[in-house]
């Protein structure tokens, strides 16, 4: 597991310290980029043309795979096409030296990142890199992360972030990981073992052994601490889980059934719902008091409680009038009232992490849907839909959703739509899984990207 | 004798209506359109007349009075629901009130009655769901006279399905009540 390790990052704004303007002409402008076929990712119609990024492969140790990693990222995330290396003109590229840039524009390559990975004296690797804009003649980015050489993989998705941020000015979500539910076995013989994988699909570990089937498994606002629900012979558990120190327990014992559980921004509360004699309804307990407040009190099925980003509010799911609705509440329970407008069931909602938007699922005739709305209901958008799906959970920049697909009759797999429902592939992990949740960044994203740090850096 | 079952069960369904009535203005008609006949959706086929004993040969196990696998074989421990339905069907009033004197029998058993749903929901509120027809469930046995004390309720939601595939039948046999034996079967 690599849940205790530090990473240790060290801004080191120098790579090299050289001067690295040369003059160079720039070329007219380049013929017509040899296109890329993208193999995981689906865009509609090619609306929009993705980003032509060149990544040159990365020197040193693990520097092939860490280009590969930071590649698979940008293209997963449907903004950036990463050329194919073969179309390279100029090879052999040092920190030292800035790109060619007619060669890489004679390409199409509207950036250019390249690094290299350099072992430290304390036994620490330098992982280095620059991020070039050949068009404009201008530096992007230059930046330096320091870690042990095992975390090659965890800085690619740290170098694939800061690649996103400053070519999209949206932050990064590729460091970051996924929980869910690992489905295994056939038929009616399942098995559901709660499990980890990173963002990008890599290094799957299962967190439970299959005694209990699992279900909804949350994080806090604390990537190493989460919440889910076991489901046993003839009991249901609510469990808090801290990844780093392996402690669980359960969040107690209520009168009734207690499920579907979620944090409070601040991680100081869970929201969860109790079954009493048939009847569902939403309560908030207090971490440290393990003080329970009831917050819906209807005859109807009240559930699916998710908290607002500044805590303030929830969204829930009602069925008080009749077929399941969305509703908001005040964090006290007061104010309830419905936002969803239209027809069929809305269930599972999940504020974004934004604050902006509410994701959840929709079925009407047949189908289920993934949708977002505001906050007040207005400016509902389908982003897909499918035989069955359900769940969707926000990644950490609130710019991508992941919800469990399942064929008609057969397996489930997790999958990935952006708002604009441009982008929807399967997940990076492929594998057999339901109820993802996506974690919170694993660490911020540099702020510092490398503007105004040399004589050729981009003025914006 | 018949007529007073009959105004025993009128009286049960006409309690367990007027409760749905006061917890809720759900509609429990199904909410899909070109749904089959009540008849089609009703999942599998309850028995028409009691079932006789079954003879088994040593060692395939001969259900003893009394235990589980007798409630099971003799007397049918799961019931059917309608699609997005947590009102017990009267096609199920027979197995109910079958199950109600078979625990009038032994009163020393506990039970546990375990609420199902189908898959075509979202977990958390088929979980909800569930909850409702297990509790249906009891209310109709308490409404027999069974002790409230006596039955326990859980919701699986669409989590232990009985039967495979997406098929209307299957969904049909996976939205049921199971009512399992905790305690005090031979």
């Amino acid at each position: 597991m690599r849940l205790n390790l530090l990473l240790s990052t060290v801004a080191a704004v120098a790579v090299a310290g050289a001067t690295l303007v040369q003059a160079q002409s720039a070329r007219p402008q380049a013929p017509a980029p040899q296109q890329q076929t993208p193999v995981e990712v689906e865009i509609d119609q090619g609306v929009i043309r993705p980003f032509q990024i060149a990544v040159a492969p990365f020197s040193g140790p693990n520097g092939s795979q860490v280009t590969q990693v930071i590649g698979d990222n940008l293209r997963r995330s449907g903004f950036f096409e990463p050329m194919n290396p073969s179309g390279f003109i100029e090879t052999g590229l040092s920190l030292q030296n800035a790109p060619n840039f007619p060669q890489w524009t004679q390409i199409g390559a509207q950036a250019v990142l390249y690094g290299s990975v350099t072992p430290r004296a304390d036994g620490r690797n330098d992982f280095g890199f620059r991020l070039y804009d050949p068009y404009r003649q201008c530096q992007l980015v230059s930046y330096n992360f320091t870690a042990t050489p095992e975390q090659w993989r965890r800085i690619s998705h740290k170098i694939a972030d800061v690649v996103y941020q400053r070519m999209t000015g949206e932050s990064g979500f590729f460091d970051s990981r996924i929980l869910y539910v690992a489905e295994s076995g056939t038929g009616l013989n399942r098995l559901s073992r709660l499990a980890i994988v990173d963002s990008d699909g890599a290094d799957p570990q299962f967190l439970t052994g299959g005694e209990e089937i699992i279900l909804t498994p949350r994080f806090s606002s604390n990537p190493n601490e989460i919440v889910y629900m076991g489901l046993g012979k003839d009991y249901s558990r609510i469990y808090l889980y801290n990844l780093s120190t392996g402690r669980r327990e359960s969040l107690g014992e209520f009168d009734g059934q207690a499920f579907g559980p979620r944090y409070s921004p601040d991680a100081t509360k869970v929201a969860f719902s109790i079954i009493r004699g048939g009847n569902t309804d939403v309560y908030v307990m207090d971490l440290r008091t393990r003080q329970l407040s009831r917050l819906t009190s209807d005859p109807g099925i009240d559930t699916s409680p998710s908290f607002s980003p500044d805590a303030s509010r929830i969204v829930f799911n009602s069925d008080r009038t009749g077929t399941p609705r969305l509703y908001v509440m005040n964090a006290d329970g007061s104010g309830q009232r419905p936002i969803s407008r239209g027809g069929g069931s809305y269930t599972a909602p999940a504020w974004s992490p934004r604050g902006d938007l509410i994701a959840f699922t929709r079925s009407q005739g047949g189908r289920f849907a993934t949708g977002v709305m505001n906050a007040d209901g207005s400016g509902e958008r389908q982003l897909s839909s499918s035989y069955f799906e359900e769940g969707p959970s926000w990644a950490p920049n609130g710019r991508y959703l992941m919800f469990a697909r399942q064929t008609r009759g057969g397996d489930t797999n997790l999958w990935m739509v952006d708002l604009s429902g441009r982008v929807i592939a399967q997940s990076g992990y492929q594998g057999r899984g339901s109820d993802p949740a996506w974690s919170p960044l694993l660490a911020d994203t540099p702020t510092q990207l490398g503007r105004a740090q040399g004589p050729d850096s981009c003025p914006s | 004798m018949i007529a007073a079952r009959t105004l025993i069960r009128l009286t049960a369904v006409g309690l367990v209506v007027a409760s749905m009535a006061a917890c809720t203005r759900r509609p429990v008609t199904p909410a899909v359109p070109n749904t089959p006949p009540a008849g089609d959706m009703g999942g599998p086929a309850y028995p028409t007349a009691p079932t006789g004993p079954i003879e088994g040969s040593a060692g395939a196990g001969v259900a003893a009075p009394g235990s589980a696998q007798e409630f099971a074989i003799n007397v049918g421990d799961r019931i059917y629901f309608d699609l997005d339905s947590y009102q017990v069907s009267p096609e199920a009033y027979a197995r109910l009130d079958a199950q109600a004197q078979w625990l009038q029998r032994y009163p020393q058993v506990m039970v546990r009655i375990e609420g199902n749903a189908d898959e075509r929901g979202t977990r958390e509120y088929n979980l909800a769901l569930a909850a409702r027809r297990a509790e249906s469930i009891r209310n109709y046995m308490i409404e027999r006279g069974i002790s409230a004390g006596r039955i326990d309720t859980i919701s699986f939601g669409k989590e232990r399905p009985i039967a495979l595939g997406s098929s209307e039948d299957s969904w049909a046999r996976n939205r049921n009540g199971r009512t399992a034996l905790v305690s005090g079967a031979n």
